[in-house]
Order: C-alpha cells, then sequence, then structure tokens
C-alpha cells in the first residue's frame, strides 16, 4: 500500500519528482493526453457516423459495417502505432491516424446497427405522413438510434484515450503515457501515479459521455434507464453475433 | 593470431552473420529474417499469446458465467456488476497493468488479472441476455416436462443461450489477443516482446510486420474458430435461417 500512498503524493505534488525539476506537470500530460485524444475522437465522428447512419437508413452494407467492427477489435494498438512509426515515423499524424483507426470501426458498426434496427414500421409510418428519406434519417431514425450509437462513441472513446497512452511506449511523447514509458526518471511511484490518473481520466470521459448521451436522447426513449440497459446489451450480443 | 579471438567469443547466435542485405538496409519486409527468426523468436512469442488468451478467457468465462448464473435467480445483482465490470473495462489496459503491478507485482498473474477483467463485462452481458431471451414459454414447457430448475437451466435454457453466449465469447477472445500484446510491459511474454524488440532497433520493419500481423491473424483466426464452434453446438440456428 505504500506504493499507493507515494502514488498519491506524487499526484499531489502535480507530478514533480525531486530532485528532477525538469519534468512537465501532471495537469499539462493531462491536458496534452485530453487534446490528442479529443481531436481523435473528433476526426473519427466526422468519418463515421454519417458514413454508419447512411448505410444503416439504406438497410445496405451490413457485412461491411459489422465486420469491419469485427476486424476493428483485432487490430492491437501498440502493433498498428508501432508499424505507423517504422514507416511514417512517430509524430501527431501517425498517432492520430491509429487513433482513427482503431475508433472508427466501433462507431461505423453501432451507428450501422442502431439506424437498421429502427422498427420498419415507424419509418412506413413516417413515410406515409411524406417525409423524405433525409428528413426520416434525422427525425425518426437517429433520435431512436441515440442510445446504441452512443455505446459506439463510448467504447471508442475510452479506446482512444487508451491508445494514446500506449503510443508513448512506441515513442510519442505528449501524453500521461510518458510517465509511465518513463520509469526511470518518474520512479515506481510516479508510473503509479500516472496510472491512476489515466484510469481516472478514462472513467471521467466515459462519464461525461454518459450525460452527453442522456442529454441528447429523447424524452420518451428515457423512460427507464433498463432501455439504456437493454441497448447496450443488444449491442454486444449482435456485434458479434451476425 | 586471429582464429583464436573468434574462437574465445561469447556463444551467442550471431543474428549478424545471418543478417541479409534486406534486414541490414531494412527493406519493408525480409522473408529470410522470417525463417531465420522465426524459431527462436516469433513462435515462442506466439506460444505465450496464445497461452495468455486461453488462460484469461478460460478464468474470465468462468467467473463470468457464475456471475450471470447468480444475476439470473436473483435479479438485483445484475446492476451492481455491470458497473463493476464496466469500470474494470473502462480503464486503459496499460494503466490497469501498472496499477496491478504493485500489489502483485512483475509477472504472467498481473497480465492474467488485467485480461480477465476485460472479458468480464461482455461475457456477463452477453450469458445473461442470452439466458433472458429464452421464451417463458420455452421454460414453462421444461417445467410442465417435469424439469427441475437446475435440469430447465442446463438442458434448456442454457443451449438456447449459446449463440449469445458464443458471441460473448467471440469479442472477449479478440479484444483479449489484441490487449495481450501490452503484457510485454509486466511479464515480458506475448507478441509485444519482439514488437518493442523491433521498436528499440530501428525500428525494424520485418519484425514489427511480422510480430503485429501475427497478433491480427491469431484474433482473426480464433474469431473464426468461435464461429464455426457455435455452428457445431447449435445446428438449429443455421436450420431455422435455412
Amino acid at each position: 500500500m505504500n506504493d499507493f500512498v507515494e502514488a498519491f503524493k506524487f499526484i499531489a505534488r502535480d507530478g514533480s519528482v525531486p530532485g528532477s525539476p525538469q519534468l512537465p506537470s501532471l495537469l499539462h500530460l493531462t491536458g496534452e493526453t485530453l487534446k490528442v485524444s479529443a481531436i481523435g475522437v473528433a476526426i473519427s465522428l466526422v468519418l463515421a457516423i454519417p458514413l454508419g447512419l447512411w448505410l444503416g437508413h439504406l438497410h445496405k452494407g451490413a457485412f461491411l459495417a459489422i465486420n469491419v467492427g469485427n476486424v476493428g477489435r483485432a487490430l492491437p494498438s501498440l502493433a498498428v502505432l508501432a508499424i505507423g512509426d517504422a514507416f511514417l515515423g512517430l509524430g501527431l499524424t501517425v498517432v492520430l491516424v491509429a487513433l482513427v483507426l482503431l475508433a472508427v470501426p466501433p462507431m461505423i458498426t453501432n451507428a450501422y446497427l442502431a439506424v437498421d434496427g429502427v422498427d420498419r414500421e415507424l419509418v412506413d409510418a413516417a413515410r406515409g405522413m411524406g417525409m423524405t428519406g433525409m428528413e426520416i434519417l434525422m427525425r425518426v431514425e437517429l433520435p431512436l438510434a441515440v442510445p446504441l450509437m452512443f455505446a459506439g462513441i463510448r467504447t471508442a472513446a475510452v479506446f482512444v484515450v487508451s491508445t494514446t497512452t500506449i503510443a508513448s511506449l512506441v515513442g510519442f511523447s505528449g501524453s500521461l503515457g510518458d510517465i509511465i514509458a518513463n520509469e526511470a526518471s518518474y520512479h515506481f511511484y510516479g508510473v503509479l501515479g500516472a496510472a491512476i490518473c489515466v484510469a481516472a481520466l478514462a472513467l471521467a470521459v466515459e462519464g461525461a459521455l454518459a450525460l452527453v448521451q442522456r442529454a441528447v436522447t429523447p424524452h420518451g426513449l428515457r423512460l427507464a434507464d433498463r432501455m439504456d440497459a437493454k441497448a447496450s446489451l443488444g449491442d454486444a450480443a449482435t456485434a458479434g453475433a451476425r | 593470431m586471429t582464429p583464436l579471438v573468434v574462437t574465445a567469443g561469447p556463444v551467442i547466435p550471431s543474428y549478424a552473420s545471418a543478417s541479409s542485405k534486406c534486414v541490414i538496409e531494412n527493406h519493408v519486409f525480409c522473408g529470410d529474417w522470417i525463417s531465420h527468426n522465426w524459431g527462436p523468436v516469433l513462435w515462442p512469442a506466439l506460444r505465450q499469446h496464445i497461452l495468455l488468451t486461453l488462460v484469461a478467457v478460460a478464468i474470465g468465462f468462468a467467473i463470468s458465467m457464475a456471475l450471470a448464473l447468480a444475476a439470473h435467480r436473483l435479479r438485483w445483482l445484475e446492476r451492481p456488476t455491470i458497473v463493476v465490470t464496466g469500470i474494470l473495462y473502462t480503464i486503459p489496459s496499460l494503466a490497469l497493468f501498472e496499477l496491478l503491478v504493485a500489489p502483485v507485482g512483475l509477472n504472467v498473474v498481473t497480465a492474467e488479472i488485467a485480461l480477465v477483467s476485460y472479458t468480464l463485462l461482455i461475457l456477463f452481458r452477453n450469458i445473461v441476455t442470452g439466458l433472458r431471451e429464452v421464451p417463458e414459454d420455452v421454460r414453462e414447457a421444461a417445467v410442465g416436462m417435469g424439469m427441475t430448475r437446475g435440469q430447465s437451466l442446463l438442458r434448456v435454457e442454457l443451449p438456447l443461450a449459446l449463440p449469445a453466449i458464443v458471441a460473448g465469447l467471440r469479442i472477449a477472445t479478440v479484444t483479449v489477443v489484441s490487449l495481450a500484446t501490452i503484457a510485454y510491459a509486466v511479464c515480458d511474454k506475448g507478441l509485444g516482446v519482439p514488437i518493442n524488440t523491433a521498436l528499440g532497433e530501428g525500428p525494424f520493419k520485418t519484425e514489427l510486420i511480422a510480430a503485429g500481423g501475427l497478433a491480427i491473424l491469431l484474433a482473426l483466426l480464433a474469431d473464426g474458430l468461435l464461429v464455426i464452434v457455435q455452428r457445431v453446438l447449435t445446428p438449429w440456428v443455421a436450420a431455422g435461417r435455412a
């Protein structure tokens, strides 16, 4: 337990190590981690969500949308980062490419399944009311797809935070992983302190996104959070079953 | 006098003598390096990787099955189990490995605990969903035939839940294969070892592609095997579709 006491002291000192004045502060590295992760998630959202929603709306490309998720899960972040490093040289660009590569698959799969799974009778009713395809997607399918779609975004975001820290093992500098990869300068208590911060950061990101999800979920769907639980359960079961 | 110097050299396999022009110039992929290093480097790492994965998935499955059966009887257990396993699932791998080093140490047990903890949420959710989605009529029919609760569970409900359970196993296995590449940080085992070596050597592209590729192939192969297992165990699913 002594290790943990020292680790919390390290956190309380904002990441300073006695005798090594030049190290960046913990707050700064946390900010950097968040920044890199946020850029990665943002790019992935722009690429994946419209595509997933559109494929789901057309009920086309099931094979692509679902298998991209399965293959994406099989990509080890360390290997993706290392190969990117070997061929393109490690910088922010390569890290972002890796983040996008790992975050896009769960987003596409879930966005697709979310829209694809919307009750066809509701879509027919909307069409009967004279809605165009775009209106149906934006005003009927998208709101109903929020819980399942967000489950994918949350998975991807946590994945991105995790991968951003792993980037430090490959040699990228500018995340909390820097401390974990550099036990020589930070000692074990620093590594442990950084690990605690990374864990807290990931949980905070997940929690924040859960709140966003609540805010954008239509009232009717909020009836009970059972709905939410069911949606994420369905996600796991269907994503693998097909 | 030169022959004496040669015979007095340390007994270390000289990779340099076996290195081709391709290896020295670090070309994209050197087949000769693979054939020289399959035995001493890649195969042991792959074997360790498979073992890490099998042990983690087996223990994870046993724990999840016990938790799921308990939650199947006592519904109130489901929520807290989802929350706790969800937190474990959210903690980034590198952080979780380091957090476990403090109490457990730098060894394979640390790696296994971390890997097991990533399977729990996926397996628990899928087993519980699978059991819950067994139609009430079927359950009643089992009771009507004079089955006890245990018999009904073992002979009726679990078989019907198999597709969801195997779907969970597929996701869990692929996830563990991917995460086990980070295990080298705490126990020097698995395909992360050659990836880490290659990073320190340039980075050496052939080794990165070989080790990363093996991890991806292993994940896809395991996924495919589980699909076959499911087809064999649940012939009625395919029959129902036809």
